[in-house]
């Protein structure tokens, strides 16, 4: 695995999802860190330095449209940003991308097989 | 359940909820109203040094003015259905919404189980897959019934863009010819050498071929099927078309096919797994690109089902 030891930060709020997406980033050879807060996420996002994130939308303390907000227009951050989200009309995925994600996936869609291979081509760009 | 308070929203809120113009009772009040006015100040030209008897006068005001208590009356279900139907919709929209958390929940750990193979008795696999293939279904049928929502509340969203449909189609048969395998059906696929793009929404299309195909098999029957996928040019259009020799579709269910719900009768309905719903979402996808879709068929000999988009230029 030719990635580095890549860092990827997880904000996630639903325990299945998190722990899922975790492990198999980090079976997959990644350093993961998670946060089950949109707060706390963002911190992590300042702290931890990540080379790419999985935000979810729909989260406790502060939600992903306010976390990307801060990271990509406050922070000015290159830091790729990849939506998990079960919102699936568009309106709110251009919004995600109009504020700066990278790209986003339906959640209930996606095959985990498939998020990997969603983030490797981001990483690798 | 509590009677809500009669209300009416103005015509501002009607704009704000999305509906039409002539289904908002304040507009339609007002329209009704000068209606009425000009009927009586008519009337009054008319009959000003005229000898008509008063009767006449009074019955024809008295008419005028019952039209409009009559109107008010049907305006007002018309209003309410048109809210009953955005409340469904939303209702359903939400409970989808609902739904898919959970689901994305079980379809990625039962994703972690099967990637570790060797922990599992072959039985214990088998039941894991099984979990797995319920749970796409499951998510299948809410998407379905997500599009259904959009499409009645007026916002089946597609996303135009630049399509190659020939590399569309041969995903599609790629991913469907083992259940065509599986149900003794060959699947021939067919395409023009210069096929035209066109201006689509990518994922939409994908799924209205998936239909035309899947629908192919599951109703060719039980005799060894055939069923011919064409794409061709045809002047200024694209065209899509999946032949079967299969069952036919019985005269009578032909006019229902593109209804919401509307499963054939006969064998399908007893052997196959469905909702419903995959034809009448794609008539709206395929109208939301300006195309058109249709089907001739044959009872015993066989159905063809078509869409026909503009080519880009």
């Amino acid at each position: 695995m030719n990635n580095n030891k890549k860092k990827i930060l997880i904000i996630e709020d639903e325990a299945t999802l998190q722990k899922a997406l975790s492990d198999m980033l980090i079976k997959e050879g990644y350093e993961v860190v998670s946060a089950i807060d949109g707060l706390i996420g963002l911190d992590l996002a300042r702290s931890e330095n990540p080379d790419l994130i999985l935000l979810d939308i729909i989260l406790p303390g502060m939600d992903g449209f306010d976390v990307l907000r801060n990271i990509k227009q406050k922070d000015n951050s290159e830091v790729p940003v990849i939506i998990l989200t079960n919102l699936s009309d568009l309106d709110d995925i251009q919004k995600a991308l109009d504020i700066g994600a990278t790209t986003y996936l339906v959640k209930a869609d996606f095959h985990l097989a498939d998020v990997l291979k969603k983030v490797e081509e981001v990483l690798v760009k | 359940m509590k009677k809500r308070s009669q209300t009416y929203p103005s015509i501002g809120d009607c704009k704000k909820n999305n509906i039409n113009l002539w289904q908002c009772p304040s507009f339609l009040f007002i329209v009704m109203g000068i209606v009425n006015i000009v009927v009586i100040l008519l009337m009054y030209l008319l009959v000003k040094g005229s000898d008509i008897p008063e009767l006449v006068i009074v019955s024809v005001v008295s008419v005028s003015i019952l039209i409009l208590g009559v109107g008010v009356l049907m305006i007002n279900s018309v209003y309410k259905e048109v809210l009953m139907n955005q409340m469904k919709s939303e209702f359903v929209s939400i409970a989808s919404h609902q739904l898919k958390a959970p689901l994305s929940g079980m379809r990625w750990s039962t994703d972690i189980l099967l990637a570790d193979k060797d922990s599992f008795s072959v039985d214990q696999y088998g039941y894991i897959r099984g979990i797995q293939d319920s749970t796409s279904r499951m998510v299948r049928l809410v998407n379905d019934l997500l599009d259904v929502s959009r499409i009645e509340a007026g916002n089946m969203q597609v996303k135009l863009q630049e399509t190659d449909l020939s590399g569309l189609i041969k995903i599609v048969v790629s991913e469907l010819n083992s259940f065509a395998l599986a149900n003794n059906v060959e699947l021939f696929l067919k395409i023009d050498q210069d096929l035209k793009k066109v201006k689509t929404d990518e994922i939409r299309i994908k799924m209205v071929m998936q239909n035309f195909i899947d629908n192919a098999i599951k109703y060719v029957g039980t005799k060894n099927g055939k069923i011919d996928i064409t794409l061709k040019n045809e002047k200024d259009k694209v065209v899509f078309l999946v032949k079967d020799n299969g069952l036919g579709i019985p005269k009578e269910e032909q006019e229902k096919i593109f209804d919401k719900f509307f499963r054939g009768d006969g064998i399908a309905k007893k052997q196959t797994i469905g909702t419903g719903l995959g034809l009448y979402i794609a008539k709206a996808a395929i109208e939301g690109s300006d195309g058109e879709i249709g089907f001739n068929s044959e009872e015993g000999k066989g159905s063809t089902f078509w869409f026909r988009l503009p080519a880009i230029k």
